[in-house]
């Protein structure tokens, strides 16, 4: 006896409509429930004091600052770079063999596990250059882990912009760079800022690289060559090593909606990006 | 400008352009040069292949990290792959696209997610359930396969509905005019066309999983053994390094770097493979 | 005798080995209008693009032959396109309007050339949407976005902006093609004025818009130019058949 197509067609639906459900429910689970516990934690006064007690009582706010200056450095080495890359593979070449090992030196880049991006900062930042645990050290490690993803979004913002565009600035008589500056990228740059906020909400989530490159301190850093420590380190620690459950909760919460703060910033800029163009 | 010229700023890209590959280099070199000399001198096969890991006692056998490393991947594969796989065509062929374009953004959202709030659920919610209904410790392979597989299925969904949106429309079109259902028409075409993509995200995905660290480290249990069931409490490659670097010194500390190096070669070949299953479905337009 | 603006002398250009206009050799007059005409395919737009260089911009170009613009060989190695593409303007057929305000527009190329003055730039805007006969339109919206602009203001809103870099040649590839007809007659007039002062190469594959507004008229077929001479003779008493068939409209 043959099912007939539409019956199958209905237990299909069923199950992959199920899946999808079961995905989105373990999302809002896991947002929900870390807020629930945390939020009731999170005030003025957990975000603005000083930890004590190793983080049994008092705020997060050295982790807050740490939480910030990490990414900063990262992107003000990154951001340059990647851009100045994409504009380079976009803009002032074809596809060569050069330009295809560049990208393979990118896409591996991406493909490396936050472990081994903390190995090497230790070995490379911490020690061989002998800048200690410290946010010099952590940022560097993080500028090398949010490259690629700069260089990504840049490159796709780039292509986004009409041909035409180029086609005009030069028949005005501009020079390669003029057309850049002047008509391509402007016209990138709610691309390219998308790009550099998912890089940030990506370090603020990073441990395992930070951990070892930036150390863990909880005191309020005074220069790159202090060490500190971010939420998340910080919420990795309380839960571990079984702290403060309550502020580890606080911490999570923090840093959920820090992060997806940063996000819908994201997506924001990005729909403003594509509502102008139309 | 005028100081540089246009060759020069030309110049100037074209150095910046190899810092991505640079960085690449400089950090697969002090890896290695870390990691390397310490496989030479141990053996690689009593590395990969002994049980004992004690590096007091200069014991530093892998094997049981390894096969928790596979166990736990595959684990998340078998969770994570039909699951995404699931949603992303139940996302890109049955439901409205308005609805999809808001439900894709959320999932990504699901990425964005710090990998220690993940491992923490698993330790505060389903270690316990694991714990209550099925036994053991709780902290196991099994929850560490849970939570991974649910940490890939932002990469998986969002790849393959790429993947299955690339697929022409003319394929849709040209069978559902010949009478086929819309899942038929799925399943004979258009799942056969992102095929590759699809498969390419799933790989991607697997490269995540071995490569997480920190929600393995709270939720898999970290006993340095050889898993018998998946209820055991097990250590992946990633955990032993991270747990152990911040004491580590000497040979102890080599051998964590060769276990790195045994994860890069890994990642290395797993990225490779997507990336040339990416490209086969870019070439095949 | 007027001077030649340009020479053209066996000009062949390629692209991935294909022929596309073949040992092609004219003048162009200045002070006067050239229309470019024949089939989809022929070449009219590779041999526009090849007077301002635009066609280098592409992979697989490739020209032999001269092209001289006052005596002087534009493809030397030495010779600087940039004031080349300042000197030779060129208006597409699509309408680009840039992502920026009418007057962002049209002082693009002089800001690009150095110039920074505010008066100097306002008096470029004033004089070239004047000359593109759109000043009186928009001379209160100047700081609108040139996008709102409708398709026919747009492509006028492209020749001023040509006109602001002060060019000796204007250069119009189907300039009308996606216009209405009062948008098209207004553009012709503004052509007809401009001739005096610059010369001008129509491609148009409107041969009656030829017919009204060119001086000289060339017609392309295949890549070789079949036949060029007064327009006025080409159209009504063509030396070439294949040139009689194209404007009676047996093909084309």
């Amino acid at each position: 006896m043959r099912i007939h197509p539409r019956h199958t067609q209905r237990i299909a639906v069923t199950v992959l409509g199920g899946a999808t459900l079961l995905t989105l429910a373990v999302l809002v689970f896991i947002i929900v429930f870390i807020l629930e516990k945390g939020l009731p934690v999170v005030g003025p006064g957990f975000l603005l004091e000083y930890s004590e007690d190793m983080g049994r009582a008092g705020g997060i706010f050295t982790t807050i600052v740490g939480t910030l200056v990490l990414p900063v450095l990262a992107i003000g080495l990154a951001g340059p770079l990647g851009i100045a890359t994409a504009v380079f593979l976009t803009e002032y070449t074809v596809e060569t063999k050069v330009t295809k090992v560049i990208r393979f030196g990118t896409d591996c880049l991406a493909g490396i596990p936050s472990i081994i991006f903390g190995l090497f900062g230790f070995i490379f930042f911490v020690t061989t250059l002998e800048m200690g645990w410290s946010i010099l050290s952590g940022g560097l490690t993080l500028a090398f882990m949010v490259l690629p993803t700069i260089i990504r979004t840049t490159e796709e913002a780039i292509k986004a912009v009409p041909k035409s565009y180029r086609q005009v600035s030069f028949s005005l008589g501009a020079t390669r760079w003029q057309t850049v500056k002047r008509a391509v990228l402007p016209n990138a740059l709610p691309g390219i800022v998308t790009g550099i906020m998912l890089a940030i909400a990506r370090s603020i989530g990073e441990t395992a690289a930070v951990i070892f490159t930036a150390g863990s301190s909880l005191r309020l850093p005074t220069s790159i060559f202090d060490s500190t420590r971010t939420m998340s380190v910080h919420f990795y620690i309380l839960a571990r090593e079984g702290i403060s459950l309550e502020n580890a909760y606080g911490t999570a919460a923090a840093l959920i909606i820090a992060v997806l703060l940063v996000n819908l910033a994201a997506y924001w800029t990005m729909h403003r990006f594509i509502a102008k163009r139309s | 400008m005028n100081l540089i010229g246009e060759k020069g700023v030309r110049r100037i890209f074209l150095a910046t352009a190899f810092s991505a590959l640079s960085a690449l280099l400089l950090i697969a070199l002090f890896i290695i040069n870390e990691g390397v000399p310490f496989i030479v001198k141990y053996g690689i096969g009593d590395f990969l292949l002994a049980s004992t890991w004690n590096p007091k006692e200069g014991q530093f056998g892998i094997f049981p990290m390894v096969v928790a490393s596979i166990w736990v991947t595959l684990g998340a594969m078998l969770v994570g792959a039909p699951l995404g796989v699931a949603g992303a065509i139940f996302l890109s062929e049955f439901v409205p696209v308005t609805v999809m374009r808001i439900v894709k953004p959320m999932i990504e959202l699901l990425a964005a997610i710090p990998s220690v709030v993940f491992g923490f659920i698993g330790v505060v919610v389903l270690a316990p359930l694991i714990r209550t209904y099925l036994g053991g410790p709780g902290l196991s392979l099994l929850a560490g396969c849970i939570i991974l597989g649910i940490m890939i299925l932002p990469t998986v969904i969002s790849i393959s509905i790429d993947s299955i949106q690339a697929v022409p429309r003319s394929y849709r079109e040209g069978s559902l005019a010949l009478g086929a259902t819309t899942w038929q028409t799925v399943h004979m075409v258009t799942f056969r066309a992102a095929k590759s993509g699809i498969i390419a995200s799933i790989i991607l995905g697997m490269g995540r999983a071995i490569g997480e660290t920190m929600a393995v480290i709270m939720v898999a249990g970290n006993a340095v053994k050889i898993p018998h069931s998946a209820l055991d409490s097990v250590r992946s490659l990633t955990a032993n390094i991270a747990l152990e670097m911040s004491y580590a010194t000497g040979l102890h500390r080599q051998a964590l770097f060769a276990t790195g190096v045994v994860l890069f070669v890994v990642i290395m070949i797993l990225n490779s493979l997507a990336i040339m299953a990416m490209r086969k479905r870019v070439a095949k337009k | 005798m007027m001077s030649h603006k340009f020479e053209i002398q066996g000009l062949t250009v390629r692209w991935h080995g294909n022929p596309l206009l073949k040992k092609i050799s004219m003048n162009i007059a200045s002070s006067e209008i050239l229309g470019v005409i024949g089939p989809a395919g022929s070449g009219k737009t590779t041999f526009l693009r090849a007077l301002n260089r635009m066609n280098e911009l592409e992979q697989g170009y490739e020209m032999e032959g001269r092209v001289l613009l006052e005596g002087v060989d534009i493809q030397s190695p030495d010779y600087d396109v940039v004031s080349l593409r300042k000197r030779v303007g060129m208006v597409f057929a699509l309408p680009i309007a840039l992502p920026m305000s009418i007057y962002e527009n049209i002082v693009y190329g002089p800001r690009l050339a150095g110039v920074r003055n505010r008066a100097k730039l306002d008096e470029i805007v004033e004089k070239s949407l004047t000359a593109a006969f759109m000043w009186n339109e928009v001379k209160d919206r100047l700081d609108s976005s040139g996008m709102r602009l409708s398709g026919g203001q747009q492509q006028r809103l492209c020749l001023a902006r040509v006109l602001a870099m002060n060019p000796e040649v204007i250069l119009l590839d189907e300039p009308c093609s996606g216009l209405d007809p009062i948008s098209t007659a207004k553009i012709e007039e503004a052509l007809t004025e401009l001739k005096q002062n610059y010369t001008i190469v129509l491609v148009t594959n409107n041969t009656h818009q030829a017919a009204r507004v060119a001086d000289k008229t060339a017609f392309f077929l295949m890549g070789e130019l079949v036949e060029i001479g007064p327009t006025n003779r080409v159209f009504t008493a063509p030396t070439q058949k294949q040139t009689d068939d194209y404007i009676t409209g047996r093909f084309g």
